[in-house]
């Protein structure tokens, strides 16, 4: 059992786990399950300049912060108590094009070669990390949710705009990634 | 009285955000660590379950693993038919209050938003969730991505009233 939890999980228990989400929150406290309104609470809590965007009692919303705080731990817990012994398994075709990249060590789950600090510094690290960050915060707020808002719980809700939604992430992922990355890792 | 301020602060609020409180009942703050509780819960699967995994993302993304879509899938039956029972079932929360599901009408935003949070989801191989495991599982370098995305919703906001929606 033990070792079990120590192994990546399969899709299998981890998606239906995650789906479980949505009816424990709404059980709990009448929450729905999104992370990105995190994003903006932060900015209503911290810059609101005037901005009537951010002009609202993100207090009443804390929870969302409680919550991502927990999403943070959990990754610690997940990292150190329930390590995986092993490298990341990863596809044998994408190990090969990684590697043109200068991309080999595929010990952690975010590959350190492209993402640490001094990288931030570079052209490629700038744009992976700050611009691809910033895309990240600008997208969700604009589609008006993420992945856990649209896809997970907007979909369980039977949603067409999470549907629309949830379409555009995987398209504009499927153009970054075969497109446009492969220019970006060259650099 | 506090109703009705409420209410109003949700009217503009569930037009952008998904994760609208929608309680009216009043909790001492401390009530919120069951939140944490949640999220730990959450953030230890979705790291389990490599979906923080740049790897993984990538894999998603050239179609080289089923991995990520069992995931999705998998999460989004299993929240339909969690909340086809609370509705049929009229279920209450542990405080007794009624759920209550707000939809989202469709706008423009979740085709253009949608699209350029897809190029970031790819680049960084993160969405807002996985960014907070990222760093807990000790990658802290996510931080400076992290700040970025809540420098991009900042922007967002700046902008929002000329942004076709």
């Amino acid at each position: 059992m033990l070792e079990w939890l120590h192994k990546p999980w399969p899709w299998y228990v981890a998606g239906p786990m995650i789906g479980l989400m949505v009816p424990a929150l709404l059980l709990i406290g009448n929450k729905t399950l999104g992370i990105s309104s995190s994003l903006r609470h932060i900015c209503a809590a911290c810059l609101p300049a005037k901005v009537p965007f951010f002009q609202y009692n993100w207090k009443k919303e804390a929870w969302n912060l409680f919550f991502v705080t927990g999403v943070l731990i959990g990754g610690c817990i997940a990292a150190t108590l329930l390590a995986s012994p092993d490298p990341v398994n990863v596809n044998e075709k994408l190990l090969i094009e990684l590697q043109q990249y200068g991309i080999t060590n595929h010990d952690t789950l975010v590959p350190v070669d492209i993402f640490n600090w001094a990288s931030v510094f570079t052209l490629k690290g700038f744009l992976l990390m700050v611009f691809g960050g910033f895309l990240v915060g600008f997208g969700t707020r604009y589609a008006g949710g993420c992945t856990s808002g649209h896809s997970i719980m907007g979909l369980s809700n039977l949603q067409f705009s999470s549907l629309v939604a949830t379409i555009c992430f995987m398209a504009g992922g499927f153009i970054m990634a075969n497109l446009i990355l492969p220019i970006i890792l060259k650099l | 009285m506090q109703n009705k301020e409420i209410n109003t602060d949700f009217e503009t609020r569930s037009l952008d955000a998904m994760c609208i409180n929608a309680s009216e009942i009043n909790h001492p703050w401390w009530y919120n660590f069951k939140y944490i509780i949640a999220g730990i819960l959450f953030g230890i699967i979705l790291t389990k379950a490599e979906v923080i995994s740049w790897f993984r993302i990538q894999e998603m993304f050239r179609l080289q693993s089923f991995h990520m879509f069992g995931v999705i899938g998998s999460a989004v039956v299993t929240g339909a038919i969690s909340v086809f029972i609370i509705k049929k079932y009229k279920l209450k929360t542990i405080h007794g209050e009624e759920i209550d599901l707000q939809g989202k009408p469709f706008n423009k935003g979740q085709i253009i938003g949608g699209l350029l949070f897809g190029f970031g989801w790819a680049m960084t191989g993160a969405c807002p969730g996985p960014l907070y495991a990222q760093i807990g599982s000790g990658t802290t370098v996510i931080i400076v991505t992290l700040i970025s995305a809540i420098a991009g919703t900042w922007v967002y906001g700046l902008l929002r009233d000329k942004l076709p929606h």
